[in-house]
């Protein structure tokens, strides 16, 4: 299969697997992209999402672009980016045109609150795994668990966190450096 | 020109809208109040049907709002619309990265930034925990400890942990089939 094909069928399929936003595709990322391709690593992905919820735009296109970019240039980025986008663009029209009151329906209330206990569990087993891969010293443990409370009880922009986040690295890695 | 309009609206969305498709929410109001393409009470729906249809949220807002707009050209235009922006500014940066890739300093600043990364997704992950697993809402009203759990979406989780860690036969399934399942259990059990 062509590799810009394959970037587009890879993303369709992820689009097509993700409810509920762009942190619930993070464990579908993993399967397609991680482990079945291995276009890109755990550690790569937190970082494109770390990018991602800093630059405008929907966090999945903007890890879809990185993707593809990383494995096949501009041209990739694009063609993973439509591929994510496509399966949302055929499903709306259809739900669109033939249901206008799909979201009232009861059936599908209580398909999307089981779905959603599902994407948690999904989200929950994907932390864990990233835990044990960043969570390596004093810095990491302080940082996951601050970042997570002031996240969950204030207001905060996530592109404050991701900054001092930064800045935090910088001065620690040129700490050490310092002290060898 | 409506296609034109559209495609130029929603590129604005996809450009300021910082954080994800629930961060479009605000631009799309203002859409409306602006160009009165769709009313307030319209919008209403078109969220509850983004958040529950696969895909990411702010694609299916302006897929939805193109199409009630100006059918399928103007859904296609509004996608367009969105999805620019971001492509182009992430093809910047991956470019930006790549030449600063060895650069200690780069590299410096994403071990400082992972764990905050990981932390975000924890509180987004909480955010989802408190919707699906708790009535936050039933509890206000009522006081009781008893209506805050929402036990039978506990009981869900519970089994679906199971599958997905602890059974050998199950755990290495594609999340599509655990996704599935608990959407059957949801229609079933009537949550």
């Amino acid at each position: 299969m062509p590799i810009l094909f394959d970037l587009f069928v890879t993303f369709a399929k992820v689009g097509v697997c993700t409810f509920g936003g762009g942190i619930a595709m993070l464990p579908i990322l993993e399967r397609e992209v991680v482990n079945n391709k291995g276009w890109a690593t755990m550690d790569e992905l937190m970082d494109y999402y770390a990018v991602g919820q800093c630059t405008p735009g929907i966090i999945a296109v903007n890890t879809a672009t990185f993707v593809g970019n990383k494995h096949k240039g501009i041209l990739g980025g694009i063609c993973a980016s439509i591929g994510m986008v496509f399966p949302s663009l055929v499903i709306i029209l259809v739900i669109a045109s033939v249901l206008s009151n799909f979201a009232d329906i009861p059936a599908v209330q209580s398909a999307f609150a089981g779905i959603r206990v599902c994407v948690c569990v999904l989200i929950f087993n994907a932390i864990i795994k990233l835990w044990k891969s960043v969570v390596k010293d004093r810095y990491s443990l302080v940082c996951v668990l601050a970042v997570f409370l002031l996240a969950t009880f204030l207001d905060i922009s996530p592109v404050i966190f991701v900054l001092l986040g930064a800045v935090c690295g910088i001065i620690i890695k040129t700490a050490e450096v310092r002290s060898k | 020109m409506i296609y034109l309009h559209l495609f130029f609206e929603f590129f604005k969305t996809g450009l300021f809208a910082v954080g994800g498709g629930l961060a479009t929410i605000p631009f799309l109001y203002e859409m409306s109040a602006k160009t009165g393409w769709f009313t307030y009470e319209e919008l209403a729906n078109m969220i509850a049907v983004s958040e529950s249809t696969p895909g990411p949220m702010g694609i299916n807002m302006a897929t939805y709002v193109g199409f009630e707009t100006s059918g399928i050209l103007g859904s296609i235009c509004a996608t367009i619309g969105i999805v620019t922006p971001s492509v182009i500014i992430i093809l910047i940066i991956a470019k930006a990265l790549q030449a600063f890739r060895s650069n200690r300093y780069v590299d410096a600043a994403f071990y400082g930034i992972r764990p905050c990364s990981l932390g975000l997704i924890a509180a987004a992950g909480a955010i989802v925990a408190k919707i699906a697993l708790f009535n936050v809402d039933l509890f206000m009203q009522t006081g009781l400890f008893t209506d805050l759990v929402n036990i039978r979406a506990l009981i869900l989780a519970a089994v679906l942990l199971v599958l997905t860690r602890a059974v050998k036969y199950t755990k290495n399934l594609h999340p599509l089939w655990f996704i599935a399942f608990s959407a059957v259990m949801g229609i079933l059990l009537k949550y």
